[in-house]
């Protein structure tokens, strides 16, 4: 029980060491132009370069660049902007965690219940109409850029039917804090959230769905059915517990695409000020310590994330768990 | 008696043998919505094609070249294509909207440039973006996966590191460090120059991205082979690595990466408008559907179509593409199109 988890542990700090040299090299050492030239922004003086290039060690070898960036990213974290005269970088990150953990959050709670809602009622009677029109609409639901049915959803909400019953709740767009104003937190998370989630409504339901069917031909099921339960006990207890093993593995590997990419989006289109804003304001003035700081500490969230659901996984399965 | 042996192994199929490709082509054909997704997608492309053709002969603009002071005359009337507001306060000013005829049929956008036009031109960069991003991850990702699944031992072990790192480092995460470096100064290869504009650079690194997506599936599948009895007995009788691969091995993955294409593409075509419309993917004055939604965002209240055309195209797209993945798959493997 102990080994595996352990072994969990050892991979999840090797994939973190790796991503930080990945990123690292991408930053520093893509062949191109000088790094302290990109470093600074566009239009920097001879004094700020030699500024970066002093603080960065550039005139170093790479492995003492790249140990110098780790401490100032994780021990001592005093990266700087440049674009923004001397702030501290990881400070914001951290003041802009909560906004993306509040709207990741709300999205799983909808993705994992609408999922579960979808692709259950499909599976009960697969081929019918009901499971052909989930189907699809989970089809169109990954097949949309999350930041375009933003933009939808801002122009049906925030303008053309604002005005309507249906709709005049919604917030203008921006972030509150939950600890200001619960509801006025929610409500204004409601919609991106939404917005995030259908995308993995619709994988979600489609795996569930598939899973549901093929565990129906398993023998504990026939064991099940042999033994009177109800159709309905079977699907729900027998084969959704199943079922949902597979789900869990997909949970991890996704929470990181969402993290560090459809929230980066969602963020952006609603004007929340997470992580991912954060990622988009430096990208529009090339402020790449900015940059790289949010793209090490959203990977190695990620990243953590995903060996934790592996661990949770192992109490899931009892073949895994017993191993 | 290697050259014998190879015949062996690869002996001619019987007349009347149905193989793998026949029925798989019968069975596509069969299928509505995989027949359909392949027409709207060739119809897309095709519109794409001509994208020129369309700026030149129909609506007579460049679409690439703002059009601030414009005018267009409709039944006889000469209006501005970017009109003052005159409601509220008369402040700001509205691009036309949509037409109905030849010239400006899906309205201006902020510049002045024809809609529709940028439509088909940002549609040629998607597509060719995506398609050569897509050529490009099955060569790489599938040269890595069978290398790691066939030899094993230490290249396996390397390869997969390395994938694993690139597997858990979050797609958007990756392409956006590696474009917003390539934005700023090109990429400097050796002799080989790629400028910051050019459509060339988002392509490369949306195929990098995509490269753990093939080589994963793909070491798994060739790691399974390389176990079972033919190949071994390939093996033992020396026939030569090379024609073992090309005879036994990529004939048995093919139906895979057959799949794993167009599901590949519809990923792709994703990232590509995701970075396009975070301005480090495609570059100025150049468009793609993705940087035609990041300026139509401007305009989302008052003329909404700018934003919207050119994201239901990227959604048609990217359904036909994985429509048809779906169907290629249950064409292949028909046990499990029954189970669905």
């Amino acid at each position: 029980m102990i080994r595996p988890l352990l072994a969990r542990l050892a991979q999840m700090i090797f994939v973190m060491a790796g991503i930080s040299v990945v990123t690292f090299a991408i930053f520093f050492a893509t062949p191109g132009a000088d790094p302290s030239a990109r470093i600074a922004g566009r239009n920097a003086s001879p004094e700020t370069l030699a500024a970066v290039r002093l603080s960065f060690g550039l005139n170093r070898p790479l492995p003492v660049q790249y140990g110098l960036l780790m401490k100032r990213l994780f021990v001592t974290q005093d990266l700087t902007s440049f674009m923004n005269r001397g702030e501290l970088v990881v400070p914001q990150i951290f003041a802009a965690t909560p906004v993306t953990l509040s709207l990741v959050g709300g999205a799983a709670l909808l993705w994992v219940g609408g999922a579960l809602l979808f692709g259950v009622l499909a599976a009960l009677r697969p081929g019918r109409m009901l499971d052909r029109g989930l189907m699809v609409l989970g089809l169109v639901g990954i097949s949309m850029p999350v930041y375009w049915l933003g933009a939808v959803v801002n122009l049906v909400t925030q303008s053309r039917l604002h005005e309507t019953w249906l709709f005049s709740w919604v917030p203008p767009l921006g972030y509150v804090a939950f600890a200001d104003d619960p509801w006025g937190w929610f409500k204004v998370l409601l919609l991106p959230s939404f917005t995030l989630s259908v995308f993995y409504i619709g994988l979600y339901s489609r795996v569930l769905r598939s899973a549901l069917i093929e565990a129906h031909q398993e023998d504990y099921i026939r064991t099940a059915r042999a033994k009177g339960l109800s159709e309905r006990r079977i699907l729900l207890v027998h084969a959704l517990r199943m079922s949902l093993v597979s789900v869990v593995t997909l949970f991890g590997l996704d929470f990181g695409a969402l993290v560090g990419g459809g929230a980066l989006l969602t963020e952006v289109v609603f004007g929340l000020p997470g992580i991912g804003k954060l990622t988009y304001d430096a990208l529009q003035t090339l402020d790449l310590p900015v940059i790289m700081a949010t793209v090490m500490y959203a990977s190695f969230f990620v990243v953590a994330a995903n060996a934790l659901v592996d661990m949770l996984y192992a109490f899931i399965d009892p073949r895994v768990r017993d191993a | 008696m290697a050259e014998a042996a190879g015949d062996i192994i690869a002996a001619p199929r019987q007349d009347g043998a149905p193989g793998l490709w026949g029925p798989m082509l019968r069975r596509l054909t069969a299928d509505r919505g995989a027949l359909l997704a392949a027409v709207l997608l060739l119809a897309i492309a095709l519109a794409c094609a001509a994208a020129p053709l369309y700026a030149v002969h129909v609506a007579q603009t460049d679409p690439f070249h703002s059009n601030i002071n414009g005018e267009i005359t409709i039944d006889g009337v000469q209006r501005p294509v970017i009109e003052a507001n005159t409601e509220g306060l008369g402040l700001g000013q509205t691009p036309i909207g949509p037409t109905g005829r030849a010239q400006y049929l899906l309205g201006a956008d902020s510049q002045g440039r024809d809609v529709a036009a940028r439509l088909l031109y940002g549609g040629r960069a998607s597509l060719l973006i995506s398609a050569v991003a897509t050529l490009l991850g099955m060569l790489l990702g599938g040269t890595l996966g069978i290398v790691a699944g066939y030899f094993g031992g230490v290249a396996d072990a390397v390869l997969s590191r390395l994938l694993d790192v690139l597997w858990a480092f979050p797609v958007y995460l990756l392409a956006i460090s590696m474009s917003i470096v390539a934005v700023g100064s090109g990429l400097h290869l050796g002799p080989l120059v790629i400028e910051s504009s050019n459509p060339l650079l988002p392509a490369l690194i949306i195929g990098l991205v995509g490269v753990p997506y093939v080589a994963r599936p793909m070491r798994a599948q060739v790691r399974a082979l390389r176990k079972s009895e033919f190949v071994l007995a390939a093996i033992g009788f020396g026939v030569p690595t090379p024609r073992i691969l090309r005879v036994d091995i990529l004939p048995n993955v093919s139906g895979t990466l057959l799949v794993l294409a167009p599901l590949l593409m519809a990923i792709n075509m994703l990232t590509e408008s995701a970075l396009s419309f975070l301005s480090i993917g495609v570059q100025p004055p150049a468009a793609s559907w993705g940087t035609i939604i990041q300026d139509g965002l401007a305009l989302l209240y008052t003329r909404p179509l700018v934003a919207l055309a050119p994201g239901v195209t990227i959604m048609l797209t990217v359904l036909s593409l994985n429509l048809l993945g779906e169907a290629l798959r249950d064409a292949l493997d028909p046990r499990l199109a029954r189970r669905r």
